[in-house]
C-alpha cells in the first residue's frame, strides 16, 4: 500500500516536472517568479510549524528545516 | 520670460537627472558599501498541545501518560549588508531564539509527578554569506548553539556554497553538523538511592542528581544528614550525540510564472539516540529506559513546485518521500493557496497532509518483552498518520504597515492532529523591519 502510494505520487510528481519545457525566462518577464510568496523555501512564519513537525513526528528534512541540533523534545 | 526661467530650470533638473544616472550606471565609479543594518526579522509564536501516551511514562495511556504541551517561541534576526571592492554582497546575520515552555510529562521524570515541568530555551545563530552576481556563485557559512536547562546543549556549525547555471537553475550543497551533549536525566526510580539508605557512618558528602537535572550534595555528620551544601556542585553526566548532515538542492525556473526544486538529505547519526527520562514497560509491568541503537542514517527527499495563477493566485506544493535505517518512511504534501487581494495584502489557507509506518524498535505500553534489544514506546517513532491546516494574512506594502520602517506583518494559524489522539494549535506572527 505505502509503495503503491509513493509510486504514484512519484509519478505524478516526475511528469509535472518533464511535462514543463525549461525556457529561457528573461529578466524582465521574472515580476511573477521574484514575488516573494513564490519563493522555494519556508518562510520564517512557518518556523514554529517546522520545529513541531521534527519533534512530533519520526521523520525530519528536506524542507530547509532543521535535521538535528537542540532538543525542544518536551 | 516666466517660460524662459521654467525651461532654464526644466533644463536644469533634466541635466542633473542624467548626470546622477551616468554616476550611478559607471562601474569605474563604483564605491563599497561597509555592512549596515539591512532587515530585523522577529518571529513570536505560540504553541498549545494536548496529548497522553507520553514517552516519558513509556506510552501509558492512563492519567500519568498526559503530555499536554505549551511553548512561547521568540527569534529575532538581525541581517547586515555591504558591499565589497569586488561588487560581492556581503551578508552577515545574527540571531537570538529564547522559547519558554511547559510540558505535563516532564514532571513524570519523577514518577510521582513532582518534577519541574517548564524551562528555557536559548538559542544564538551567527552567519556570514557572500555572493558574486557576475559569477553566479554564493557561499555561506554559520554556526548555532543551544542551551536546554534540563536537556542538552548543542553546538553547530553550517557552510554551503551555490552555483547558478545560464538556463535559470541554481545547484547548492550544505553541510552542517550539529555536536551535542546530551544531561543523562534518569527518571527518578533509577537512581542509585542505595547510597543514601547505606549512608556512611562517617562525616561525608553524597552527591545524588535529583529528577530534574539538579545536582545537590548531602551533608552527613555521624551517619546522619545534617543537610545541603550549595558550595559543592557535581556536574550531571553528559552523553554524546553528533548529526552530519550533507543537503544537495537543485532549484530551476521554468517558465514565467513556474519554479520548481528538488532538495535531498543525507543524515548520519550517532551516539546516544534515546533519552534517558523516557521509560519503557515491559509486558510484565516492570520498567526501564528506552534503548535505541546509536547510529541512524536518514534519507529526506523533497519536491517543490510554485506555480502563479492568473494575476491573483499563486500554488505552493510540496512532496516529501523519507526512509531511514530504523525502518521509518514517510510520505507528506504540502499544499498553500496566497490569494492576493490586492498586490500587497494577500492570505494563505494551507493543508497538510502526513503519514508514516512505526520504526521497528517501537511498541505501545506494556507490549515490549525483556528479550528485546532495543525498545521505545515513544509515539513519534509510532504508525501514525496527521493533518494540519489554516491560514495567514500577510501584508507588504512599500510604505510600511502602520509605520514606514514595519514592511512585512505576516499572522498564521494552524491546527495540527494526529491519529495517536495528539492535537495542537499554534499561533505565529512574524514582523519584517527594514
Amino acid at each position: 500500500m505505502q509503495k503503491r502510494i509513493i509510486s504514484k505520487w512519484g509519478i505524478v510528481v516526475l511528469a509535472a516536472l518533464a511535462g514543463t519545457s525549461c525556457k529561457t525566462v528573461k529578466e524582465y518577464q521574472k515580476s511573477r517568479i521574484n514575488d516573494s510568496e513564490m519563493s522555494l523555501s519556508s518562510r520564517a512564519v512557518e518556523k514554529t510549524e517546522l520545529s513541531a513537525e521534527s519533534y512530533r513526528e519520526g521523520s525530519s528534512g528536506a524542507n530547509g528545516g532543521k535535521t538535528g541540533g537542540g532538543c525542544g523534545c518536551n | 520670460m516666466k517660460k524662459l526661467s521654467l525651461s532654464v530650470i526644466g533644463m536644469y533638473l533634466m541635466m542633473a537627472h542624467a548626470f546622477s544616472q551616468s554616476h550611478t550606471m559607471d562601474s569605474t565609479g563604483y564605491i563599497p558599501k561597509k555592512l549596515k543594518l539591512d532587515e530585523v526579522n522577529l518571529v513570536t509564536s505560540y504553541y498549545d498541545q494536548t496529548a497522553n501516551k507520553s514517552a516519558v511514562m513509556g506510552g501509558d495511556p492512563g492519567p500519568k501518560g498526559i503530555a499536554d504541551v505549551t511553548d512561547f517561541a521568540n527569534g529575532l534576526d538581525l541581517k547586515f549588508v555591504g558591499w565589497d571592492n569586488k561588487q560581492r554582497k556581503n551578508t552577515v546575520a545574527a540571531g537570538l531564539g529564547i522559547d519558554y515552555h511547559t510540558a505535563a510529562s516532564q514532571a513524570y521524570v519523577d514518577s510521582n509527578g513532582t518534577s519541574k515541568n517548564n524551562g528555557t530555551r536559548i538559542y544564538p545563530t551567527l552567519s556570514w554569506s557572500r555572493e558574486n552576481d557576475q559569477k553566479g556563485t554564493s557561499f555561506e557559512m554559520g554556526a548555532y548553539y543551544s542551551a536546554e536547562h534540563n536537556y542538552y546543549h548543542s553546538f553547530g556549525l553550517n557552510g554551503s556554497i551555490a552555483k547558478k547555471n545560464k538556463t535559470n537553475g541554481e545547484f547548492s550543497l550544505k553541510m552542517v553538523g550539529f555536536f551535542d551533549r546530551i544531561n543523562m536525566i534518569y527518571p527518578a526510580e533509577f537512581y542509585p538511592v542505595d547510597s543514601l539508605k547505606n549512608a556512611p557512618v562517617s562525616d561525608s558528602i553524597v552527591y545524588i542528581t535529583s529528577a530534574s537535572g539538579r545536582t545537590e550534595a548531602l551533608v552527613y555528620n555521624n551517619g546522619q544528614l545534617v543537610g545541603n551544601t550549595k558550595g559543592h556542585k557535581q556536574e550531571t553526566p553528559t552523553k554524546p550525540r553528533n548529526t552530519l548532515t550533507a543537503s544537495l538542492s537543485f532549484t530551476q525556473i521554468m517558465s514565467p510564472r513556474m519554479q520548481g526544486a528538488v532538495e535531498m538529505d543525507l543524515v548520519y547519526q550517532s551516539g546516544y539516540l534515546g533519552l534517558p527520562f523516557h521509560r519503557v514497560f515491559y509486558n510484565t509491568g516492570k520498567d526501564t529506559i528506552e534503548t535505541l541503537p546509536s547510529q541512524r542514517v536518514k534519507l529526506p527527499i523533497g519536491f517543490r513546485l510554485n506555480y502563479f495563477l492568473g494575476d491573483n493566485i499563486i500554488i505552493r506544493s510540496y512532496y516529501r518521500f523519507y526512509a531511514d535505517s530504523w525502518g521509518l518512511f514517510s510520505n507528506t504534501f504540502n499544499l498553500e493557496l496566497p490569494i492576493k487581494i490586492t498586490p500587497f495584502v494577500s492570505i494563505s489557507p494551507f493543508y497538510r497532509f502526513y503519514m508514516q509506518t512505526a520504526a521497528k524498535y517501537f511498541a505501545p505500553y506494556q507490549v515490549h518483552t525483556e528479550q528485546e534489544q532495543y525498545f521505545t514506546s515513544n509515539y513519534e517513532l509510532a504508525a501514525f498518520s496527521s493533518s494540519m491546516f489554516g491560514a495567514g494574512i500577510r501584508l507588504a506594502p512599500p510604505r510600511g504597515v502602520l509605520m514606514n520602517s514595519l514592511r512585512i506583518f505576516e499572522i498564521r494559524y494552524a491546527h495540527y492532529s494526529q491519529t495517536t489522539a495528539l492535537n495542537a494549535n499554534m499561533i505565529s506572527m512574524n514582523l519584517v523591519f527594514k
